[in-house]
């Protein structure tokens, strides 16, 4: 019975503790923030502990900075590109970096493809765009069709290899939040992979799916309602990019190391 | 009303079997149901408040145990009494009730797809909105689901209540002979499972969610301990290593998981660790989750008593009540699950809509509970001249 109490005491206070820091951060943005959505994201989501020192090297050298993006169908918004995170993250990029510096993002879309064929195309890939860092968004495919998630795992591993081994630096990213279809995918094997993956080789890990789940339990984005045309997408894609280039500058800029 | 009756009824109807009905069964079953309901729910306040936030196993290593636990002790009492073809016979009627329930489940959840699919349109999920392309060719599908090759999610736990349920002959059979060999084998099985990935294949690709040859453990175990294996291990149980040892790795396994939903913290954890440990794999019933079931498992059993009184209170009898009728209630759950999606689908509300649909989820699941036990003890007449504690005692049906 103590046990009992114990455990209903730890529960009270995490949900307490959860309510609060799930609470809409009450902060007044100036009116600039008008086209670009609030779309705050905690800094424990944008920091990795695993590092990108090809980018670090680079924006240290002021070197152009070729970024090439592999992801699905998810990295895209219908026909317009210009909208979808990737561009966005280029803007993003070019704006917080010196001007001096070239940034280019280039996209890879493979559609309909699971992490273990997209792992074939690979070599071909790299080879045509030399990239210093491939920013790897997957999973989605590979959870809509329920792949095993050890072959998934396998795969996910030799693509990071292959990139490696081509001169890239990393990112991962995992898939988005889609309430509307949690209940008709299964999402969390893929997650906890990637995650695991992600530790393996130290590569960093943009958490989409935390992320999106955070705006949309904050009331940034309602991402339930049906009935959304296209500017909803725009308005994420373009937060997902801004995130995305302070998650890939934070992981080439390391802070000063924690102490342990 | 109709609480007042059950309840009003109840006594009456307890006393065959409350000299052996194990009312903590019951009561972490109706437990495991709820937390399962929460859990198939989005995210919301009250999903704080489930077990698997607070280490690695969750209310499906709870609900498996208990039916295997309390399927051994129904028909293995069948198996002693009426010989091992009537046993048989009844295990297979039970089976075939599963069955027809989940065909039933996923009948709604067919429903509830093709109205998604035509009502939903967000260029953001054009991707994710692919899943509903098996609409397209119904004609598999469906013959798939009805194989049990085709699953939704959330409609993994029933086929693997099928599966298990449908080797309960075999398994008590090999128990009434060598109860030890037969978890001995079970184990075996398990290892086996793990060292060559034995699995089932799922449609269209992709394999079971819960895997049988792993889970089947947890089954196993189950009954072993039913049929006098848990009064064997009283010792070791009562032991104070026991103890501490299961109270550290709960505790061990509780920080692990406040990691995952406060990265800040993830330096706590050894990166050595981290890299053995994840995934921590639900799939093939990881050895981290059942351990930590084992571990949950001994620390209640040892502080909460089956002579406790509060086992009789007013407030734990929806628990009790809903855990003696799992089968209809966890069917029920699966479909206040997809009903309480549509709402939050439908009408965009908050977190304080969430809470209510998850409070509200769990009163009907009370009160469909009290409704059948009233069914069973008062409007079925029939039910008093024959036998009415076993199937009752199985879990409904």
């Amino acid at each position: 019975m103590r046990s009992v109490s114990l455990f209903m005491g730890l529960t009270m206070t995490l949900a307490v503790a959860a309510g609060l820091w799930a609470a809409p951060p009450a902060r007044a943005e100036e009116a600039q923030a008008q086209t670009q959505a609030v779309c705050d994201v905690p800094e424990s989501l944008l920091q990795s502990e695993s590092a990108l020192p090809k980018v670090a090297d680079i924006i240290k050298g002021g070197r152009p900075l070729d970024i090439l993006v592999i992801g699905s169908r998810s990295s895209s918004i219908g026909a317009s590109e210009d909208f979808a995170y990737p561009a966005r993250l280029q803007a993003a990029l070019r704006e917080q970096l010196p001007s001096a510096m070239a940034v280019n993002v280039s996209v890879e879309l493979q559609a309909r493809k699971s992490a273990d064929e997209v792992v074939k195309d690979l070599p071909a890939l790299l080879a045509a765009k030399r990239p210093a860092l491939v920013i790897w968004q997957t999973g989605t495919v590979d959870a809509m069709r329920s792949v095993d998630p050890d072959d998934f795992r396998g795969a996910v591993d030799d693509g990071i290899a292959a990139m490696r081994s081509a001169g890239a630096d990393v990112v991962l990213m995992n898939l988005q939040y889609s309430p509307r279809t949690e209940t008709m995918i299964s999402v969390p094997p893929y997650l906890d992979n990637m995650r695991a993956v992600a530790q393996e080789h130290d590569v960093p890990l943009f958490d989409r799916f935390a992320i999106m789940r955070q705006w949309n339990d904050n009331g940034d984005f309602d991402l339930f309602n049906s009935s959304h045309g296209i500017e909803l997408a725009k308005r994420v894609h373009d937060c997902i990019g801004r995130a995305l280039s302070k998650f890939v500058i934070g992981a080439a800029h390391p802070a000063p190391q924690q102490q342990n | 009303m109709r609480e007042t009756a059950a309840i009003a009824a109840a006594p009456a109807i307890a006393r065959p079997a409350a000299a052996e009905r194990e009312l903590r069964l019951d009561l972490f079953r109706g437990l495991a149901l709820w937390l399962i309901f929460i859990d198939h729910l989005p995210t919301s306040l009250l999903t704080w408040f489930t077990l698997r936030n607070y280490g690695f196993s969750d209310a499906t290593e709870i609900f498996i145990f208990i039916s295997g636990y309390t399927a051994a002790f129904v028909y293995g009492r069948a198996m002693r009494d009426a010989g091992v073809v009537v046993a048989t016979a009844r295990i297979l009627r039970r089976v075939w009730q599963i069955y027809v329930a989940h065909v039933f489940l996923f009948t709604i959840f067919l429903a509830e797809i093709s109205y998604v699919a035509t009502s939903f349109e967000n260029p953001l999920y054009s991707e994710e909105m692919g899943i509903m392309d098996f609409l397209k060719q119904p004609d598999v599908t469906i013959v798939q689901a009805m194989l049990l090759r085709f699953r939704p999610v959330n409609m993994d736990v029933l086929p693997l209540y099928i599966v298990l349920m449908l080797f309960l002959p075999l398994i008590l059979w090999l128990m009434r002979w060598k109860a030890d060999l037969t978890l001995a084998l079970s184990v075996a099985l398990y290892a086996v499972t793990w060292e060559y990935d034995l699995y089932l294949s799922a449609y269209p690709n992709g394999v079971w969610a819960f895997n049988p040859f792993a889970w089947q453990l947890l089954f196993v175990f189950g009954a072993w301990c039913s049929l006098g294996g848990a009064k064997r291990m009283a010792k070791v149980l009562a032991s104070p290593v026991t103890l501490w040892i299961c109270i550290a790795y709960l505790f061990a396994s509780f920080c692990v998981t406040m990691t995952w939903y406060f990265p800040q913290l993830g330096h706590v954890v050894p990166r050595r660790i981290e890299q053995w440990m994840y995934p921590i794999d639900k799939t093939d019933l990881d050895v981290l989750r059942f351990a930590h079931f084992l571990a949950l498992a001994a620390v209640t059993v040892r502080f909460l008593r089956n002579d406790w009184p509060g086992l009789s209170s007013p407030w734990l009898r929806p628990l009790i009540l809903c855990g003696q009728h799992s089968l209809e209630i966890f069917c029920l759950g699966v479909f206040l699950a997809f009903a309480g999606h549509f709402i939050l689908a439908e009408v965009s509300g908050g977190p304080a809509l969430h809470a209510l649909i998850s409070l509200t989820g769990i009163l009907i699941m009370w009160g469909m509970a009290a409704l059948i036990s009233w069914y069973k003890h008062a409007a079925d007449k029939d039910a008093k001249k024959g036998k009415p504690g076993n199937a009752d005692l199985a879990g409904g049906g």
